[in-house]
């Protein structure tokens, strides 16, 4: 398998921090990738990192054979990176319809201002045709009319889904979609994107804590401890490692 | 060389003392109410005005004067406003205190003129002094001038300056108050009373505006509301290089500020363009500089309260709550009462209705900006005045020395507008919110002071007489008479209108409810701010800019200062943001209601009524003041109802007529057939209206 997302030597310090220390990872076209890490590892650093909310010093994140690194984040989205946010970020006042509509129009750019002039501007029957199809993928129907702020956090990170598979993202970046969720409501997330990378055939890159969700999930994982990967491989045989596990879960084990 | 500069370093202190005392009050409201208190310079006129009434035209001794002036009404009025506004803010969106602040500076001003001193400037100020013997000269050096009234100014400011940086960093007091901006809510858990922590630190603030008025008195030569308008300006560049938080940081900017606009008032050639252009705008340049350039400005979190979720969710849009049939209603009951007016107009109505009726169109398109700057974008700009004023300059310009056709000049003014709004947008793209709103403020109050009187932009080569404008002609179609001039305004308000709601429900108008609810989500998934910051200035620019020459064309002059003040672009921002921020009706209602408020029920209704019901007293015209005294007022509804007043009203009688349907029609299908409208019928899923 040839490597869809591939970064390499990524370092990123904060006034003398050292945040990420020559971080390394790859994920496959179609793969599930997890990348865990205590809290304060660098996880969020290297997720933006990504996405271009920051700039490492050193370092590449070379995207389906493209260097990253000088592309602004809105133009990374239209590559093909979708992602959820680990605090929920949904547009007020909008339903979930409107959300996947949104990014529909997004993804096709056609949002110049003398089409709307035109008239040309109203929802088309196949974009809402391709946002019926992601809801009823995503098992949304019941919910998608209801104004957004009515729903529950849960269906929220499942809208956040929606929204960016729209965006037919060949990579879904998943920044702790289980934070703030019960038990059913990871079990419903984990189904949902079981689900999403078997039809979309997107990637995931899964960084979470909950390690059920993890082993559920992914098939390969990063381990990142104090900015430096410490672990790869195999999600079974890292999570049998010594050393993760005194980092990870603690000497107890 | 050199003296000018110790010349002028030591006139500039007075003055940057002065600024850094109205710095450290709005730096210091910021920090302890969450408010950027534009109307601070208000505040301070009206501690100015009555330190000069008291003590010059009834005589008290300076001491009284100063005591009552400083320590009694200034407290009050901020007591006054803690208590009748800005507590029902605490939680209140940062537009919602925008708006209310903006409402201020227009009414309180003019209050004062209106009901206490009938006078916008009063003169001769600068004999008055703030000491005894204040106009005594001392020479520390040969050459050097301070005189006693510059010494106690700076004397007084040190000390307000070290006290409050110790009240702040050091006491509870100090540590409540900065507790209660971050969180009242949360603050009250912990055992404390928000309320009245944020009524002392008003009340606080209120008497250091009050002190920094009546200091400034003697420095100005006369004491006018647009001087401390422009002070408020130079206070504001140094608090923002302070980034709104650091006390220190504002204080030395202030200091500095008012010492480099001494240095280059004493050194620049007085006849040169440099002394009447560049020293004037300094205040206005640093103050965009230090929003452009200060990194720490960009992008700012807005302060999230951790209790938000306490807050219910927004009330849904009317259109949700309506069933066709009502809409379409509400349509023809509006159709055919346009119709009635229309046919008076044109059939029955003495000419000056006809005007009237221009006006009100010509101004509900310019407020159409407004509507997609903030209704539909969510930002809140402060200079739709200048927009419409270049634009009006511009059609003027092309018409009298072009003898281009009216309609076609104001087109071209709409383009050129757009550019100078893609301009002003360019070096603001990273800033939103209150920084966004202050770059648009300091470009008002640019074009008003610096711009807005170059002979070039407003004048022709003499003076333009009144009528030397001609109206436009459209082929065979002459738009000279009153009535046809109304008409073309009509057809220009209903493309615009079109086009605005074909923008508001397009492409453009999703992307821009998206950035609203979350920019990092919105850029997540493609969608570019940039584009839609340009997009944003340059429409709603060239509404208004097509609008001002709309206006030129009408009154056939240019005539900048009735038209397009900065304070009256003020007041159309809070006219429409409190009337209804989102919709053409709500455009519709400002633009008539700013006229028709004025011409019938301030000019004749009230003083008609006053003089029949009592025969002691006769009353002429209602002091222009009052009028825009209510409009500022009219923002403390906004508060209570963001989506605007008028919709929020339409909503209440439209569920109420729709109840009231509904129950009508449940009888009839218990009797028969019949079918009610289901709301996800009234509503079709991506169509909003």
């Amino acid at each position: 398998m040839s490597s869809l997302l591939e970064a390499s030597g990524v370092t990123k310090t904060f006034s003398g921090i050292v945040a990420l220390d020559n971080v390394g990872l790859d994920v496959a076209e179609g793969e599930k990738v997890g990348l865990i890490g205590p809290n304060g590892a660098g996880k969020t650093t290297f997720f933006n990192c990504l996405l271009g909310l920051l700039r490492p010093d050193r370092g590449r994140v070379v995207f389906d054979g493209k260097d990253l690194t000088r592309i602004p984040t809105h133009r990374r989205a239209r590559l093909g990176i979708g992602r959820t946010f680990q605090r929920i970020e949904l547009f007020a006042g909008m339903t979930a319809r409107d959300h996947l509509l949104v990014a529909e129009r997004a993804r096709r750019g056609d949002g110049a201002l003398w089409k709307d002039l035109l008239g040309m501007g109203r929802p088309k029957r196949d974009e809402l045709e391709r946002v019926q199809a992601t809801l009823d993928l995503l098992g949304l129907n019941d919910d998608a009319d209801r104004p957004i702020e009515a729903l529950s956090l849960g269906r929220g990170r499942i809208v956040e889904v929606g929204r960016a598979l729209m965006t037919e993202p060949r990579l879904l970046l998943l920044d702790e979609p289980s934070s703030g969720l019960d038990h059913r409501e990871t079990a419903e997330l984990a189904d949902v994107l079981r689900l999403v990378n078997r039809e979309r055939g997107a990637a995931i890159l899964l960084v979470e804590h909950d390690v059920e969700m993890v082993t559920q999930l992914v098939e390969r994982v990063f381990v990142l401890d104090f900015g430096t990967v410490i672990a790869s491989g195999p999600t079974q045989e890292v999570f049998a490692d010594a050393n993760v596990r005194r980092a990870y879960i603690g000497d107890v084990v | 060389m050199l003296d000018n500069i110790v010349n002028g370093s030591f006139a500039g202190l007075s003055y940057g003392c002065v600024y850094a005392i109205i710095a450290l009050g709005l730096v210091l409201t910021y920090k302890t109410s969450g408010v950027f208190n534009l109307a601070y310079g208000a505040q301070a006129f009206v501690a100015a005005v009555v330190y000069w009434d008291t003590h010059v035209r009834h005589g008290w001794p300076i001491w009284l004067a100063f005591i009552f002036a400083v320590f009694i009404i200034s407290p009050l009025l901020g007591l006054l406003l803690d208590r009748v506004l800005f507590r029902y803010l605490r939680n209140a969106s940062p537009t919602a205190r925008l708006v209310t602040v903006l409402g201020l500076i227009v009414a309180i001003p003019q209050a004062v003129e209106a009901f206490w001193v009938h006078d916008s400037v009063l003169g001769d100020a600068a004999a008055v002094g703030i000491v005894p013997n204040g106009t005594v000269t001392y020479h520390p050096f040969a050459n050097v001038a301070l005189s006693r009234d510059d010494l106690a100014t700076i004397i007084v400011t040190v000390i307000v300056a070290i006290a409050l940086t110790l009240l702040f960093r050091y006491s509870a007091f100090g540590l409540r108050m900065r507790s209660v901006v971050e969180s009242p809510r949360l603050t009250e858990l912990a055992g404390v009373n928000s309320e009245r922590v944020s009524m002392s630190s008003w009340i606080l603030c209120s008497a250091l505006a009050g002190l920094g008025g009546v200091l400034l008195g003697p420095l100005f030569p006369s004491i006018s509301d647009v001087n401390y308008l422009t002070l408020i300006i130079a206070a504001t560049a140094a608090a923002v290089i302070a980034t709104l938080t650091s006390i220190p940081i504002a204080f030395g900017a202030a200091v500095l500020l008012g010492v480099v606009e001494q240095i280059l008032y004493f050194s620049l050639p007085t006849n040169s363009t440099l002394f009447s252009g560049l020293r004037p705008a300094l205040p206005f340049l640093l103050l965009v500089g230090a929003l452009v350039l200060n990194p720490r400005l960009w992008r700012v979190p807005t302060i999230a309260d951790p209790l938000i979720g306490v807050e219910p969710p927004p009330p849904e849009p009317p259109e949700a709550s309506r069933s066709r049939f009502l809409r379409n209603g509400t349509y023809a009951f509006w159709t055919v009462v346009l119709g009635i007016i229309a046919y008076y107009l044109f059939f029955h109505a003495a000419f000056n209705w006809v005007l009237n009726a221009t006006d009100a169109v010509i101004l509900s398109l310019i407020f159409l900006s407004i509507t997609v700057f903030t209704g539909i974008a969510g930002e809140v700009s402060l200079c739709m005045a200048a927009f419409a004023g270049i634009g009006a300059c511009v059609t003027g310009q092309l018409v009298a020395q072009q003898g281009m056709s009216g309609i076609f000049a104001a087109l071209v003014a709409a383009v050129v507008v757009a550019i100078v709004g893609i301009v002003v947008a360019l070096p603001s793209l990273r800033l939103s919110g209150i920084y966004l709103s202050l770059v648009t403020f300091g470009f008002a109050l640019f074009f008003d002071n610096i711009l807005g009187p170059q002979n070039w932009m407003s004048r022709s080569g003499n003076p333009f007489q009144a009528n030397d404008i001609p109206r436009p002609q459209l082929g065979p179609i002459d738009f000279a008479s009153n009535k046809s001039f109304l008409v073309l305004c009509i057809v220009f308000f209903l493309i615009a209108a079109g086009l605005v709601v074909l923008i508001r429900n397009g492409t453009t108008g999703r992307y821009f409810t998206a950035l609203r609810g979350s920019e990092t989500a919105a850029a997540s998934i493609g969608i570019s701010r940039t584009r839609a910051r340009m997009t944003m200035f340059g429409v709603s620019a060239a509404i208004a800019g097509f609008g001002g020459g709309l206006v030129v064309l009408r009154q056939q002059s240019i005539n900048l200062e009735a038209n397009f003040p900065a304070f009256v672009g003020l007041v159309w921002v809070v006219l429409v943001v409190t009337l209804s921020p989102r919709t053409v009706q709500g455009a519709i209602q400002a633009g008539v209601g700013f006229i028709f408020f004025q011409v019938v029920i301030l000019n004749q209704t009230v003083p008609w009524v006053v003089n029949h019901v009592q025969p002691w007293y006769t009353m002429g015209v209602l002091p222009q003041g009052l009028f825009f005294v209510i409009f500022g007022l009219g923002a403390v509804t906004y508060a209570k109802h963001p989506e605007g007043i008028l919709e929020y009203n339409t909503r209440k009688s439209m569920e109420k007529i729709q109840h009231r349907l509904d129950s009508w029609s449940a009888r009839g299908d218990r009797q028969g057939d019949g079918a009610v409208a289901t709301p996800s019928e009234a509503a079709p899923v991506g169509g909003a209206s």
